[in-house]
C-alpha cells in the first residue's frame, strides 16, 4: 500500500515499502513554467535529506529539487531527461524524478500530508 | 510570485490580471512575465501569428524645437537632421568614455520634432541626462505619460488591417502621430515584423479591446519578450550593453554612420574614435551550449586551458532555435565562428560554440 507525503519544498513521495518515488508537484510545475531541461542524480548516489538533487530549468530560470529524505538513489526517470515537458504535463505520475532506498524511514513522520501541503500552498 | 512593494503598476495592470498573468518585478514595474499559455507557446505564438506585448514600462520622450535636431545629435551619435520624416534609427547614449548609457529608438516626427523611445530601467537616468546636455538648446523636451502596446509577429500587419489602423503602410523602422496622443512605428523586438504604439489609456483600452476580437491575438509576457529578442540576437541594456561596454566591443558599429564618427560632434566621440583606432580587445557573439542544458546570464567563459576568456550576458531556451541560446562577450582571438569555449555552471564546464547571431532569421518588412 503506497502512501504520498509532501514537502514544502514542492515534492511529492510515494513510498512503498523502504522505496521512495519522488518528483516535483504540479503547483511547482505550473510555477517553474515549460521546462526545457532537467539533471537527473547518478543510480547509486548517497543522499542526505536537503541535499539538491535535481536541477530542473525553465526557459527562464534554474531550479533545484531537494532530498525529501536520507537514501541512496535506486532508479532515476530518463524519460524526463529527453523531455522535460513530461513533468509539466505529468508533474505527479510518469514525470517522477527519481526513486530512493530510505535509510532513515522515521523521517517520513516530517513530511506533509496532502491537507497539510495544499494549506501552504493555498 | 506575487506582486512586490513599492512596483509601480502598468495602466493596464486590470487587464493582465484579468487574463491571469503571473507577475514579476522588472526595472521597477510589475510585469507580466507569462499568461496561461506560457512562454514557450507564446513565443512561437509570436513568430507565428500575433503576438500583443505590454510595454508601458518603456518611456517615450518628445523632443521638439528649433534645435531638437542638434541636441540629439550631441546627446547620440546620430545624424538627427539627416533622418526624413517618419525614419526611426537604433542609436544610443553614450558617456564621455562611449560607454553605452542606453540604447534608443529615434524617429523624426517633423522638422523640427522627434520621439525618443528609451528603456524602462535607464527612463530616470535618461531624462536627467538628456536634460542636462539640453541645457542652452533651444528646444523642449517632455517625458509622456502614455500606454505604450507592441503588436509582433508575422500577422501584426492583418491583424491591424482588419482593425481598421492607420498606419499597416509603414515600412520597418519608420513611425509617424496617427492622432494626437498617439505614436506608432513599425518597430520591435522580437525579429518579427510588427508595430509598436504609443497612445493615451482611454484608446488603448478600446484598442486592445479591437485587436482581441481577432483571434490571432494573444498577450505574451516579458518572459517571452527575453526569449524572442535573445534568438533574434537584440541586446538587452544591462545585460548585453552597459555603460562599461561602448558601441564597438558590442559590434553595433554599423548603428553610427561614417559622417557621423568623422564629424564627432556627439558625446563619447573622442573615445569611440580612439577605440576605432585600437580595436577592441573582446567581441559580443551567440553562443551555441552544446546539448540541453542551458547556459544563463553571469556564467563565466573558459578556454580549453582553463583560462576566463569571456561572460555571459544572456543565456536561455530558444523555443524556436529548439536549443539553449546566449550572447556574451569573449576575446577577440576566440571570437570566430565555430570556436569552441566551455560555461561554468553549476561547477561543470559546458562546451559552447561560438554561433552567428541572430539564431532565428529576422523577418522585418523592409517596404
Amino acid at each position: 500500500m503506497a502512501a504520498t507525503y509532501f514537502t514544502e519544498d514542492h515534492e511529492w513521495v510515494r513510498v512503498e515499502n523502504d522505496i521512495a518515488t519522488v518528483g516535483i508537484t504540479d503547483h511547482a510545475q505550473d510555477q517553474l513554467g515549460d521546462l526545457v531541461f532537467v539533471q537527473l542524480p547518478d543510480v547509486g548516489q548517497s543522499l542526505s535529506k536537503g541535499d539538491a538533487t535535481v536541477v530542473v530549468e525553465s526557459v527562464k530560470a534554474a531550479s533545484d529539487v531537494y532530498a525529501p529524505l536520507d537514501g541512496e538513489v535506486t532508479e532515476v526517470n530518463d524519460a524526463t531527461a529527453s523531455d522535460p515537458s513530461l513533468v509539466n504535463s505529468a508533474a505527479a505520475s510518469d514525470g517522477w524524478l527519481w526513486k530512493m532506498k530510505l535509510s532513515n524511514p522515521d523521517q517520513l513522520t516530517g513530511l506533509l500530508d496532502e491537507a497539510g501541503y495544499k494549506a501552504i500552498i493555498g | 510570485m506575487g506582486t512586490e512593494e513599492n512596483l509601480k503598476q502598468l495602466p493596464l495592470d486590470d487587464l493582465h490580471k484579468a487574463a491571469n498573468a503571473r507577475f514579476g518585478g522588472f526595472a521597477g514595474w510589475s510585469m507580466p512575465i507569462t499568461y496561461p499559455l506560457g512562454v514557450m507557446k507564446e513565443h512561437l505564438h509570436t513568430r507565428e501569428k500575433a503576438g500583443l506585448f505590454d510595454i508601458s514600462h518603456m518611456q517615450l520622450f518628445d523632443v521638439a524645437g528649433p534645435q531638437a535636431a542638434a541636441l540629439l545629435a550631441r546627446a547620440c551619435p546620430l545624424d538627427a537632421s539627416a533622418l526624413h520624416i517618419g525614419q526611426s534609427k537604433y542609436t544610443f547614449f553614450l558617456n564621455d568614455e562611449a560607454g553605452i548609457l542606453d540604447d534608443l529608438i529615434i524617429t523624426r516626427l517633423g522638422d523640427d520634432h522627434f520621439m525618443v523611445v528609451a528603456n524602462a530601467g535607464n527612463a530616470a537616468a535618461d531624462e536627467a541626462h538628456l536634460r542636462g546636455v539640453a541645457k542652452g538648446f533651444d528646444c523642449r523636451i517632455d517625458a509622456l505619460d502614455r500606454v505604450f502596446i507592441a503588436i509582433q509577429g508575422p500577422q501584426a500587419v492583418d491583424v491591424l488591417r482588419k482593425a481598421g489602423i492607420a498606419g499597416t503602410d509603414l515600412a520597418f523602422m519608420h513611425g509617424f502621430e496617427p492622432k494626437p496622443g498617439w505614436f506608432m512605428s513599425r518597430s520591435g523586438y522580437t525579429g518579427e515584423d510588427g508595430f509598436e504604439i504609443g497612445l493615451p489609456e482611454a484608446d488603448a483600452r478600446a484598442l486592445v479591446e479591437k485587436l482581441f476580437a481577432d483571434e490571432r491575438v494573444a498577450w505574451v509576457g516579458l518572459a517571452a519578450r527575453d526569449s524572442l529578442r535573445l534568438e533574434a540576437g537584440l541586446c538587452l541594456h544591462g545585460h548585453d550593453i552597459t555603460p562599461d561596454y561602448d558601441p564597438v566591443d558590442a559590434g553595433l558599429l554599423w548603428a553610427i554612420a561614417k559622417p557621423v564618427r568623422e564629424t564627432a560632434g556627439f558625446i563619447g566621440a573622442d573615445a569611440l574614435l580612439a577605440k576605432i583606432a585600437t580595436g577592441s580587445a573582446k567581441k559580443r557573439v551567440g553562443l551555441k551550449p552544446e546539448g540541453r542544458q542551458p547556459v544563463r546570464t553571469d556564467a563565466e567563459l573558459f578556454d580549453a586551458d582553463g583560462n576566463k576568456v569571456g561572460l555571459v550576458t544572456s543565456g536561455g531556451f530558444g523555443p524556436s532555435a529548439g536549443f539553449p541560446v546566449a550572447m556574451g562577450y569573449v576575446s577577440k582571438d576566440l571570437s570566430a565562428l565555430g570556436s569552441k569555449v566551455f560555461a561554468e555552471v553549476r561547477g561543470s564546464r559546458i562546451p559552447v560554440e561560438i554561433h552567428s547571431l541572430p539564431f532565428t532569421p529576422h523577418r522585418y518588412h523592409k517596404g
